[in-house]
């Protein structure tokens, strides 16, 4: 066979590009599967660096790190009990108040409103979201926390601090901040999360359904609560989650309102602190091993409470998915 | 049974439950739209009060001095943008392969788990992170380190953004370009990263918005500094921790730079956010 010397220069040229096509293929399957392999990575490096850097603390302490209630740098005697406990508190108290609020703004915006109502509204609602957490710490400190002392908190106090069970609750100075305080101003921060997972959620429900329930003599509440709320169970429950999840690490936005005292107390006006709030005051301030060791084994603590909630919010989410065939929330 | 579904007063009942939790959902909604105008409306009365070209001109003041935030703004700009040139390539990346080469693996499915949860990771945990990596070994704050700490929040944005979009590109596009003999990486970057460009772009505007405001993590990284500088291996100002400071100060003139400063910020990211939205909108409306 006589090679033609231009086919053979096309062949070998097409060689050549079909080798380099490979490489290149190659190369880009590798660099783009390191990055990913790098975000994979990412949470593991923050939880061996926080478990290396909070060692001493624990070295020290013990398990008796999480149950003590001393927090004290003088004698580097240090527990998580108290900031834990705020922690734990100003979250519930958070989600207490968002849920049922965002639940309702979510009710509104997918069975009550019509659209040109409902879209500028999630619009804002959204906008909400996209404020920084400081903006809402300083007008929790400048605005809410002065309305809620002159206001809410005498009222409060002269109707339930007298009676036998829930009276320790309202105890305190009416000063504006304070435990109670940083749940509200957390509850304000979650509501458009919270929000925005349950609109989203309620309109994945078949118009079928709802139809059908509508047209056996259902109010809209029934139709609420016997069809949308059942056939959205984990997305809602996903979306508290994801909302708890943020309420825990929180941190500014708590830093400006609670008042930051390491005291354990069942008062809701009293002054507290949180795991965040504590790192974000004290942290700077803590030379010396075992001070700041301290701070990040609060760190790691909080690490551990939030990775598990934020798990379960997305494998709830992850369950509603498959179910809808797909579809991506959030 | 049959007086039960003829007794008026269970009828009754219903409606009265009905119409007593409508109410309340229209209720706790003008409450939320009644905080949201607080919040701005305190932001811009005190905000706007507090501007003026002092601002942006003079550094940060010590109390009872003039200033303005010029220091803190610089900061935040360049630790904002080197953050952004950092964390979108890695991003980017990370997204096309989710979206390219892992679908439907164990693998891809596990980096998007985990990429969700860093998605909501509390921000203070990145500081202590880059803290104990940067800071750490370093022996000092600096602006890097600042930088670093916000492009590890930008990523899981990012990543997150570019696979959705890169998926929403037509498999018979992708089957076409290779079809014709493209290889691949030739057919991702030639048509599903042209497809899903103002998306991927989207992705990165929403990430900047996230990153602009955050204050916890450049804490412990980027600190503080009372000066203009520009050198990225010391402290480095930024508006956040300054606003912070400012804010919780006892001085009257610090309070009103605060307000300015969040005032600034707050205009900023709504920009980026609403500019985000625009750019989806129109995209979805050429389609």
């Amino acid at each position: 066979m006589v090679a033609d010397p231009v086919v053979a220069a096309v062949d070998r040229i097409r060689t050549r590009r079909v080798h380099a096509g490979r490489i290149a293929d190659r190369l880009f399957h590798g660099v783009t599967g390191g990055f990913a392999l790098l975000v994979l990575s990412l949470l593991a490096a923050v939880l061996v660096s926080l478990a290396i850097g909070a060692a001493p603390a624990f070295r020290q302490a013990g398990f008796g790190f999480f149950i003590s209630t001393a927090w004290d740098p003088v004698s580097n005697d240090f527990g998580a009990l108290v900031p834990i406990f705020g922690t734990v508190v100003t979250a519930v108290i958070a989600l207490v108040l968002a849920v049922p609020i965002s639940f309702g703004i979510a009710l509104f915006l997918t069975q009550l409103a019509p659209p040109w109502l409902s879209r500028p509204v999630s619009t804002a609602i959204e906008l909400l979201a996209a404020v920084p957490s400081i903006i809402y710490g300083m007008w929790g400190l400048f605005v809410f926390a002065p309305f809620y002392a002159a206001t809410v908190q005498p009222a409060a106090q002269s109707l339930l601090g007298d009676s036998p069970w829930v009276g320790a609750l309202f105890q305190g100075p009416p000063l504006g901040i304070g435990m109670s305080t940083a749940g509200i101003i957390l509850a304000i921060m979650i509501i458009p999360f919270i929000t925005a997972i349950m609109r989203d959620v309620f309109m994945t429900v078949p118009p079928k359904l709802k139809e059908s329930a509508y047209a056996l003599g259902c109010t809209t509440w029934e139709v609420t609560t016997a069809v949308v709320l059942p056939y959205t169970r984990a997305g809602t429950a996903g979306g508290i989650m994801l909302g708890l999840g943020r309420a825990l690490g929180e941190t500014m936005a708590v830093t400006f309102v609670i008042g930051n005292a390491h005291d354990l107390s069942a008062a809701l006006f009293m002054p507290g602190t949180t795991i965040s709030s504590t790192i974000a005051n004290e942290f700077t301030e803590a030379y010396g091993g075992t001070y700041s060791a301290a701070l990040l084994a609060l760190g790691l603590t909080l690490f551990l409470i939030t990775v598990i909630v934020l798990a379960l919010a997305r494998l709830m989410l992850l369950r509603l998915e498959r179910q809808s065939g797909g579809r991506r929330h959030v | 049974m049959s007086d039960r579904t003829l007794d008026p007063n269970r009828y009754l009942w219903r409606r009265l439950t009905n119409g007593f939790f409508l109410c309340a959902a229209i209720a706790v909604t003008a409450l939320g739209l009644v905080i949201l105008a607080s919040i701005l409306i305190t932001l811009i009365g005190r905000g706007f009060a507090a501007l003026s070209p002092q601002l942006f001109s003079q550094p940060t003041p010590p109390p009872g001095n003039d200033g303005g935030l010029s220091n803190a703004i610089l900061g935040s700009v360049l630790m904002t943008m080197l953050a952004t040139l950092i964390g979108t390539p890695v991003g980017v990346l990370a997204g096309t392969w989710l979206a390219e080469y892992g679908r439907g693996t164990l693998v891809a499915a596990t980096v998007r788990f985990i990429n969700d949860i860093l998605l909501s990771a509390p921000s203070i945990l990145i500081g202590l992170f880059i803290y104990q990596v940067v800071v750490v070994p370093l022996g000092h704050f600096s602006g890097w380190a600042g930088a670093i700490a916000l492009a590890v929040i930008l990523i899981p944005v990012v990543v997150r953004t570019t696979e959705d979009m890169l998926l929403l590109v037509p498999d018979r596009l992708r089957e076409a370009a290779a079809a014709l003999g493209a290889p691949y990486w030739r057919v991702i970057v030639s048509i599903s990263y042209r497809s899903a460009r103002t998306g991927i772009l989207t992705g990165v505007l929403l990430g900047i918005a996230r990153i602009a405001g955050e204050t916890a993590p450049l804490l412990f990284t980027a600190l503080n500094n009372q000066f203009q500088s520009l050198d990225l291996n010391g402290p480095m100002a930024n508006l956040p921790v300054v606003i912070f400071q400012f804010a919780m100060s006892p001085y009257d003139d610090w309070q009103r730079l605060a307000w300015a400063g969040a005032l600034l910020i707050t205009v900023a990211i709504l920009v980026f956010s609403v500019t985000a939205r625009i750019v989806l909108r129109t995209r979805d409306q050429t389609r």
